[in-house]
This record gives structure tokens, C-alpha cells and sequence, in this order.
């Protein structure tokens, strides 16, 4: 791509870019934090997961402000357009994967005094390193302007759909093998949806990604892959 | 990747309905450019253009200086003519009237295509002078009343008459530069034309001028053929419903506007609308 005959404007894209690359890895590392806060029980490092979202409300304001301005001083066209109004989304979905993430953190600290079972951690672990790959691959095509690659995430994330759903019923049958789970499960099983709305958000950002190359939406219906809003489990 | 096939037929799908929907893709065509040279001397100013552009709607060519556009406009009420070293090949036709056809008379032809220019350009005469000297000459009424009509109309069409109503007298050179350029707009369409070309009517004028003459232009747009040249991304943006980028005297990409400005097909289109080459 050639620059921009304005100097400017081009440090400013490469400005918008850098901002949006520091979010991506700030909410890479808090679900990291977070889920390893919650496997380990480790209040500390849930605290700190805790506080370090305020840096991406920060960085979100900052791309926020920066898009409004370079839009009233620069009126940008074609992909100078989508590129940015296409940042000003993402912002927006890395800055609820940092939410979530948060709320991930502070139910580890709700849970960190109590012991529980390994294979309750195992199901969660799974799926949160699927959702961190999908995450990762997807800024990943973000920086490389790659649509094949932000299509795959897209395609993938009914995998981390179908974990949820394996997960979710898991949760249950501890929940009904002792009612003494439930507080304990509860928590993970929100925790657990927290994780498969941030592939939901990382599916988003795939889709800003295909349409900033393209120009066009990715013409498909997203395959789902999450039942469980629409099944009633019961105790029998 | 398996899906890229999938997706590239659905991006076409789209693509044609969006076409469609912004341009009325069902509009006949006014004016039909098909491989247009043009050379100064030697030097070759046009190349191999072609292109259809629908009646009733706004059609703005854009390019930097020198690409070719402005060269491209006057061919279509042959002011070329009046320069000595060009020459035109190819065909032009308005209407299906071929408008190179040497039985063609000009004066006619440019009856028909009006013009307004970059700098507002009054006669020195009265405003109500101004706008009655095409039908005058051209013989488009019979009596003052007729007379009065057309001038009141097409005063009123360019949206001009509440402000001049009363100073019709007044020399048309009093007026603002605004208020210039809609009186030559009004100038122009007071022999109603088919055509109307404007080379780049707005770069003389201020923000809120501007702003008068593109409602003007939106306006205009339901009865005539419009083609506007203009340096402005944003006025071609505003005004236009097709655009036609031009660069080194071709015909680089046309479509509709809307198309152009968010997902410009050819790379050079996109580097020139997105100030990255000039």
C-alpha cells in the first residue's frame, strides 16, 4: 500500500494501529489472568486481572476519541474509511472481551477459598485455550489484513459453541449430584459463558476484518453451535 | 481456502442488488462515449474512453489535474472545437444523435448542453438579461409574457428568484459569487437543455454558497443530465449517484458512487480518492 501523500495522516493511521495492537494484547493477557486465577485460586493474580481492565477502557477511549477526530479532520474515504470505522467496532468488542475477562477474575475470587473437583477446571481450560487461539489467530489477521484467516476464526467458533454446550451439561450433573455444588457451579457455569461470549465477540471481530478487506460482509449465515438457551434440563 | 468460492459469488450477488438499488440500474442512457481520443497535437489527452451515463442523475468525474476529465466534458458540447490543434476520434452520441455528425449544427448542440464553469461568468448585463438571452436567441418564446415566464422558472429552478425577484434590473455582476453561479445555472437551464456539464462550479465559492449550489444540483437532478468535474471527494461523494475516475487520460473506473468511495475496485482509484498519490 503506497502512503499517504499527508504525513500525518499516515502516523495517525499508524498511530490507531499501534493503540489497537497494544488492546488486543492487553485482552489476550487478562483472559489469561483471569482463567489462570481461577485454576490456580490465586486471589492475587485475580486482583490484579482485575485492575488492569481499566487500561483497556483507557485504550478504548483513546481509539474512541482518535476515530472522531481523524474523521472530522481527515474524511476519509474507501479503505482509509473502513479501516477506521472497522477499528472503532473492534475497540468496542475488545473492550467487552476485557469486561468479561474481569468478570471471570473477580468470580475466581468469590471461589478461591473453596477446593474443588480437577475435571470441573479441565472442561473450562479446554475451552478457554480454544477461545484464546481464536483470539490470538483473529488480531493476528487484523495486523496482516488476512481474510482467509479472520474466515477460519469465524467458521471455528461453533467448536467453542459445542464445548460450551458439553461443559454446561457437565456443570448440571454436578449441580444435581450434590446441591452443595450449585453456588461453587454456578459461578463456572457463568464463567463458562463469559468465555463463549468472548468467542462470540472474537467471531465479531472476524467479521470486521473479512469486511475491511473485502469491502463487502461475509455473505453466510454463521453456523451456532450454542443449544442451551433453547433447552430445558431437568432433574430427574 | 474452500469458502472463497462461495464468498465471491454471494459478494457479486450482493454487489449487483446494492448496484441495482443506489444507480436504478434501468435508466436509459443520455450520453454514450464509445472510444474517445482526444489529442492536442500531439500529445494524447484522451485514450479509449467509454462510457454510458444515465439521464436524470448526477454523474461526477474526478482525477487529478491533467488526467483527462475536463478535456473529456468538453467534448460533449464540442468546445474543443474552438481549439485549433484538437482533434476527437471516436463516437459521441446524445440521444442516439451523433453529436460529431458534421450535419450536426453546433449552436444547437449547445442549446442543448448547457455549461457552467469554475469562476461564475455573467454577462455584464442585467440579471433578468442574463437568464433571457439563450431562449432569446434560440427563439423559445414568442411574446415578453412568454418571456417573463421562462425567466421566472428557471430563476425559480435554480433558487435564485426570492432573492433577486425585485432587482431584476440590477447588473448580474452585482450579485455574491453564490448567487453568480446559480444565476449561469440558471442561465443554463433557461433554453432547457438535455445536458447539463459543470466544470467544477464550487471551487470559487464559499462553504455555504457550495452547500446552495449542491442542494441546487440534488435538486436539478430529477430533470436533467448532469456531469459535474470536481476536485472535491466529498462534493463528488454528496452530489453524484455514478463516478468516473480518470488518470493519465483514461478512463480509469466507474460506478456508482457509493461503490467508488467505500470499495473502489482498481487500486489506483483507491490511492487517488484516499490522498495517497496526487
Amino acid at each position: 500500500m503506497n502512503e499517504h501523500i499527508v504525513r500525518s495522516y499516515e502516523e495517525e493511521l499508524k498511530l490507531l494501529d499501534r493503540r489497537m495492537a497494544q488492546m488486543g494484547g492487553c485482552a489476550e493477557k487478562l483472559l489469561g489472568q483471569a482463567i489462570d486465577a481461577l485454576e490456580r485460586r490465586d486471589p492475587s493474580l485475580a486482583e490484579s486481572a482485575v485492575a488492569s481492565d481499566a487500561t483497556i477502557d483507557q485504550l478504548e477511549r483513546e481509539v474512541q476519541e482518535q476515530v472522531i477526530i481523524m474523521i472530522g479532520k481527515r474524511q476519509p474515504l474507501a479503505n482509509d474509511l473502513r479501516h477506521i470505522m472497522t477499528v472503532l467496532k473492534i475497540a468496542g468488542d475488545l473492550e467487552r472481551i476485557g469486561d468479561l475477562s474481569k468478570n471471570i477474575a473477580k468470580r475466581a475470587l468469590a471461589v478461591a477459598g473453596e477446593s474443588y473437583p480437577k475435571p470441573l477446571m479441565t472442561g473450562m481450560r479446554h475451552m478457554t485455550e480454544m477461545v484464546q487461539s481464536q483470539l490470538k489467530d483473529v488480531l493476528d489477521s487484523l495486523t496482516e489484513l488476512d481474510a482467509n484467516k479472520a474466515l477460519k476464526v469465524w467458521h471455528e467458533d461453533q467448536q467453542v459453541d459445542a464445548m460450551y454446550n458439553s461443559l454446561f451439561r457437565e456443570l448440571l450433573t454436578y449441580m444435581m449430584e450434590d446441591p452443595r455444588n450449585i453456588g461453587l457451579c454456578t459461578h463456572f457455569l457463568f464463567g463458562a459463558k463469559n468465555i463463549e461470549r468472548i468467542g462470540d465477540h472474537t467471531t465479531n471481530i472476524a467479521e470486521n476484518v473479512y469486511y475491511l478487506v473485502h469491502g463487502v460482509p461475509i455473505a453466510e449465515d454463521r453456523p451456532k453451535g450454542d443449544s442451551t438457551s433453547s433447552t430445558l434440563f431437568t432433574a430427574r | 481456502m474452500e469458502n472463497r468460492a462461495v464468498d465471491l459469488s454471494a459478494i457479486e450477488r450482493i454487489e449487483a442488488a446494492r448496484t441495482a438499488q443506489i444507480t436504478g440500474a434501468a435508466r436509459p442512457a443520455k450520453v454514450v462515449a464509445e472510444g474517445v481520443d482526444v489529442y492536442y497535437g500531439a500529445k494524447h489527452a484522451l485514450k479509449d474512453v467509454s462510457v454510458d451515463v444515465p439521464d436524470r442523475g448526477v454523474m461526477a468525474f474526478i482525477g487529478p489535474s491533467g488526467c483527462g476529465k475536463s478535456t473529456f466534458l468538453r467534448c460533449i458540447n464540442r468546445m474543443n472545437d474552438t481549439i485549433p490543434s484538437c482533434r476527437v476520434t471516436g463516437k459521441i452520441t446524445i440521444d442516439d444523435q451523433d453529436i460529431y455528425d458534421p450535419a450536426l449544427d453546433v449552436v444547437q448542440l449547445r442549446a442543448r448542453v448547457g455549461m457552467v464553469f469554475q469562476k461564475p461568468n455573467p454577462f455584464p448585463k442585467s440579471i433578468f438579461d442574463n437568464v433571457a438571452y439563450g431562449p432569446r436567441i434560440h427563439g423559445l418564446s414568442t411574446n415578453k409574457t412568454e418571456l417573463d415566464q421562462i425567466v421566472q422558472m428557471s430563476l425559480q429552478k435554480a433558487g435564485l428568484w426570492e432573492e433577486v425577484k425585485d432587482r431584476l434590473q440590477d447588473s448580474g455582476t452585482s450579485l455574491s459569487g453564490g448567487q453568480q453561479q446559480r444565476l449561469c445555472i440558471a442561465r443554463a437551464i433557461a433554453v432547457s437543455p438535455d445536458v447539463i456539464l459543470m466544470d467544477e462550479p464550487c471551487s470559487a465559492l464559499d462553504p455555504i454558497a457550495t452547500a446552495k449550489v449542491e442542494t441546487l444540483i440534488d435538486e436539478l437532478r430529477s430533470q436533467f443530465c448532469i456531469i459535474i468535474v470536481t476536485h472535491s471527494m466529498q462534493q463528488a461523494a454528496r452530489v453524484s449517484q455514478r463516478t468516473a475516475f480518470f488518470h493519465l487520460g483514461t478512463l480509469v473506473e466507474e460506478g456508482p458512487t457509493q461503490l467508488i468511495f467505500t470499495n473502489p475496485k482498481d487500486q489506483r482509484t483507491q490511492d487517488y480518492i484516499t490522498g495517497r498519490f496526487g
